[in-house]
Parts: C-alpha cells; structure tokens; sequence
C-alpha cells in the first residue's frame, strides 16, 4: 500500500480526525489530529491490512508558526510504509506519547523533548537524555539562545567550528 | 605482633564480613562507565543487581552530544560532509555516501556511473573493515585475546586501500554531492582484487578459531536473546534483525545505487546453536555478510565503467523545497536522513535516524535476569557505536 491507499483508509475510518493528505515535491505524508494520535496509531499497527509494527524514525520539526512530529512508519510484515505527521502550538507544544504502541519511541520521545521542548503526554519517562538535566532551553529551536557560560565555563567554546556557528547572529 | 593489635584486626575482620552478610539479598547498583577500556566512547550503564544477576538497567548517554543536527542547519549542503564522518567513525564511507545520496535525491542530482560503482566498493570494504573490528572486540569481550590482533591486522589492508585513495586512515570525506572527490588512483583495483583473494580464507580461519570454538560457543549460545518480534518493536534494523531471523536488507528490499545489479545473497540466522537471536546469531551474521561483501566487491571490480567521477555541482546549490527520508544499510543497520528543505543552501532539519541509537535500548530488555559477564558479551554482541547514539 502506498500512503494515498493508508491515508484514504484512515479518512474512511477516522473522518474528520484525518486532517490533511499531502504530496510535497519527493516523499508524500498525512497530517493526523493531535488528540487522536493514539487510536490512530494503534490502527496502524494492529489493522490486518496496515501492520505498521515498526517506528523506524520520530523527528520534531520546528516551523516557524507550530511545532510538527513526524513519524516514520514500516510494516516489516506487509514490506510497505508511510509518514504520519502532527502539528501543535509552538507556545504550548504538547502531544500524546505512542511509546505503548511501539516502545521504541521512548527514546525518540525522549529525545526530541530534550531538544525541542514538546510535551509528550502519557510517557513513562519525560527527561532529560541528551543534554545535562539543568540544561536551558531547547537546542533545536530556531530561535534558541546558545548560552555564553554553563557553569561558569566558556559554553561557546574555543574550536573554531563552534565559534563561528555561534558568533553569526544569536551569541547570547 | 602484640595482642591489642590482633584484637583489632580480627574486630575489623568481623566489620567486614558484618558488612558483607548485610550484602546478601540487597541489590547493588554498579555504575558501567561513562568510561571504559574496553569500550570506545563514553556510555555510562547504571546496572542494578542481585549478586551476579542483572536486575535493571539504565542506559544514560549523552556525553558525547555534539548538536550535529543543530550544525547541519549553519553550514550549507557541501560543507556538512565531514561532519558525517563523525557519526559512525568505523563506517565513514557508508555515512558519506548516504548523506551524499539523500541530498542528491532531494535535488535530483544525477551522478555517473563509475561513481556508484566507486561508492559501493568503498562502502562494502568499509562494511568489511567495520565487521573486523566487531569480530575482534567480541573476542576481547568474551575473553579471548587473540581475534582482535588478526582483526587488525586485515583491517590495515583496508585502511591502506582508503589511504591511497583520499589520504585518509580514518574520517574519509571521500564524498561529494555528484559523486566522489576523485577518481581511484592507480594500482587500487589490483591491490583491492588481491586484498579479495587474501581476504576469503581469513574468514574460514576465523571460523576455525572463534566462531565454532566450543567455549566461545557456550558463553555466547541462549544468551541475551532477542526474539524477532521484540526486535520489530524497538526499531532494530541490520545484522542484528537478521540474526532475530528477520529476512531485512535494504541493499535488497529498497534498493538503492547499483544493488540491484549485482547478485548476492542476505545471510538470516536460523538458530544453529541455540536459540533464534541469541548473541552467538548476532555475532555470526556478521561473519557471513562479510564473505558477501567480498562477493559484491569481486562484481564491482569487474564491472566498473571508465567516465566520470563526479557531476559538477556548484558550490552553493539550493535544493529544491521539499522533504524525503531515505535509508540505507549501514554496517550497523538502517541510517536514515530525513532532510527538510526551504530552498535555501542548508538544510532547514536534517534528523539523522542512526542505528544505535535504537540498538541501545534494547539492552536492558535482553540483559536484565541475565548475569553481569553476560551482559558485557550481549552489549558487545549489538556491536554499538557511542558518537553514532549521541550525535
């Protein structure tokens, strides 16, 4: 099945929770509601035609009006796969764990709150993972601040790689 | 010695075996890393347990973040290319070549042929340098001294072939975005076909010395075992999906460059010595994938057109708006880019989806009820590469 045939099941099944069918220049995606992310995901996995048992890639995106989740999904039973998308507010991102749908994505989720700031609700384990636990903000935000010191030391570092990211226009 | 002074030892004798029966039936939490000799990278373990029974396990990782993802938004398409190198450094060539191909995909960037047929041989004698190092450390891990020395003594050859083709002994960026930085030099198909020829009975040697070895087979057979279905679950892609006895490989199931041209073989294990996905499977298939990269480098030798290297592509290219993700099969397994872009000459987000990243997290699920060597055998056995999970 290709994502037209998913998305088109998922309308017929989950209408008007299905927000958007979309067919940018390379790889084609469906927008889900936020709220409804859970029963739809546990669709994906468990429908006989679908079988999405495998999470291979969870990555936040940050656009410049909302916060966007995208879920790489492939079924290694039906060898077919698809791209589910979910947007959320930038001012209060938060969106529904599927960390008990595929326990994979406890650490994808965990990841992407570390470095962007969202909210998934329902997880078991919401830290910090990659960054320290008293870490400010969120990296990955376009607008983020890199700190000047952390602890007292020079964060914006000495290598010259480092210096000339941080130096071009948002040196705190 | 006067009697005050053995009254006090023999009062401090009976403190510590005080001490020690207060042990007995009382977890102890043992702190694996953030450094360790036999590890490269730094991965901290906080392992819980109850005598040599592993109770819980807490991966903690992140020492090693370097923010590539944030870099890759500053810098335009071109200059990112190092920094894949340093993702997976033990398989820099086929990092390269799937950033290279994920953003001549975006671009719709054509490249010459002789150019693909460069970047498979690079990438499956990186596959095979990698491979080596895995076999090596997972005889160090079970005990054995002997693997990790001829290991590194044929992995030299490979590292010799790369160092007359770029001038590098490790982090190549022997990849551009329109195909490779130059063509091979003079002498390296001759010294790649003999390396072929000297490598093949290497392998049947380390048959013989480690992989049916009767004590390596004891520590390494029903131990850590992943079933299939729990592999599918955590996103476990690569040889150790394989050795679960799932049938997976992208060079064959999406292909990409020229795997479709050449014929070889994916090796699934099927449970020779013990249970399906136990450490013993994990280790093996790499051993066999091994024999198989010979076999497509042999093809690709023969084959190889004359033309060009590279597609000129000019130095501050704007690839078109859009967003693809594409994966390819990395020593490890699946490394995924997914690129986003606005137009302009960098990346608006590039996520790099690495293997070990989601390898990691199976540890515990596999290790936990198992015992403290075991664990050392099983987290060898994923064959993890710390900078490739911190990114």
């Amino acid at each position: 099945m290709n994502t037209k045939e998913i998305y088109d099941l998922l309308k017929a099944k989950f209408n008007g929770k299905v927000l958007a069918y979309n067919e940018p220049p390379k790889d084609a995606f469906i927008v889900v509601d936020a709220k409804s992310l859970p029963e739809i995901t546990t669709f994906l996995k468990d429908d006989g035609q679908l079988l999405m048992d495998s999470l291979v890639c969870l990555s936040g995106v940050d656009y410049p009006d909302r916060f966007s989740v995208a879920y790489h999904l492939f079924s290694t039973k039906k060898l077919h796969k698809t791209v589910i998308k979910v947007n959320t507010d930038r001012e209060n991102p938060s969106v529904p764990t599927v960390s008990n749908v595929w326990p994979g994505a406890v650490s994808y989720e965990r990841e992407t709150f570390d470095l962007f700031g969202i909210i998934f609700y329902g997880h078991p384990n919401l830290e910090r993972l990659l960054m320290p636990d008293d870490w400010e903000g969120y990296p990955l935000r376009k607008d983020y601040k890199f700190p000047a010191f952390y602890h007292g030391i020079n964060a914006a570092g000495r290598s010259p790689g480092t210096h000339r990211i941080v130096n071009r226009d948002n040196y705190a | 010695m006067p009697e005050s002074e053995t009254a006090k030892q023999s009062e401090g004798f009976s403190e510590l075996s005080r001490a020690v029966s207060t042990f007995v039936g009382e977890e102890l939490v043992i702190n694996f890393g953030p450094q360790h000799p036999s590890m490269h990278g730094v991965l901290r373990l906080i392992v819980k347990s109850e005598g040599e029974i592993v109770s819980e396990i807490t991966p903690v990782i992140g020492y090693l973040h370097r923010g590539m993802e944030k870099i890759a938004e500053r810098l335009n398409y071109h200059q990112f290319m190092p920094y894949t190198d340093r993702i997976d450094y033990l398989a820099s060539m086929n990092c390269n070549f799937a950033y290279a191909a994920t953003v001549e995909k975006l671009a719709g960037i054509e490249i010459p042929k002789r150019a693909e047929y460069i970047r498979v041989i690079m990438a499956e004698l990186n596959r095979i340098a990698s491979h080596l190092v895995f076999f090596g450390t997972a005889g160090l891990e079970s005990g054995a001294w002997t693997p990790i020395v001829y290991a590194f003594r044929e992995r030299e050859y490979i590292v010799d072939l790369f160092d007359m083709t770029c001038g590098q002994r490790l982090t190549y960026n022997y990849f551009r975005i329109g195909g490779v930085a130059d063509d091979l030099p003079k002498g390296f198909m001759e010294k790649a076909r003999a390396f072929c020829d000297y490598f093949e009975p290497k392998i049947k040697e380390y048959n013989e010395l480690l992989s049916y070895n009767e004590i390596f087979i004891k520590r390494t057979a029903n131990v850590a075992v992943l079933p299939p279905e729990t592999a599918v679950k955590y996103s476990v892609t690569g040889p150790n999906l394989r050795a679960s006895g799932v049938k997976w490989d992208l060079r064959k199931n999406e292909p990409y460059s020229i795997y479709p041209e050449i014929d070889f073989d994916i090796p699934v294990s099927s449970g020779e010595k013990g249970m399906v996905g136990d450490t013993w499977n994990r280790y093996i298939i790499r051993m066999r994938e091994m024999e198989e990269s010979v076999k497509i480098i042999r093809q690709c030798l023969d084959k190889i057109p004359e033309g060009d290297y590279l597609t000129k592509v000019p130095r501050l290219f704007k690839a078109p708006p859009g967003e693809v993700y594409c994966r390819f099969e990395n020593p490890r397994g699946e490394l995924g880019f997914y690129l986003i872009s606005d137009g302009g000459k960098s990346p608006y987000r590039l996520k790099i989806r690495t293997p070990s990243f989601a390898h990691l997290w199976v540890l515990p699920e596999i290790s936990t009820g198992g015992m403290i060597s075991d664990l050392i055998v099983a987290f060898g056995s994923l064959d993890l590469v710390v900078p490739e999970i911190d990114r």
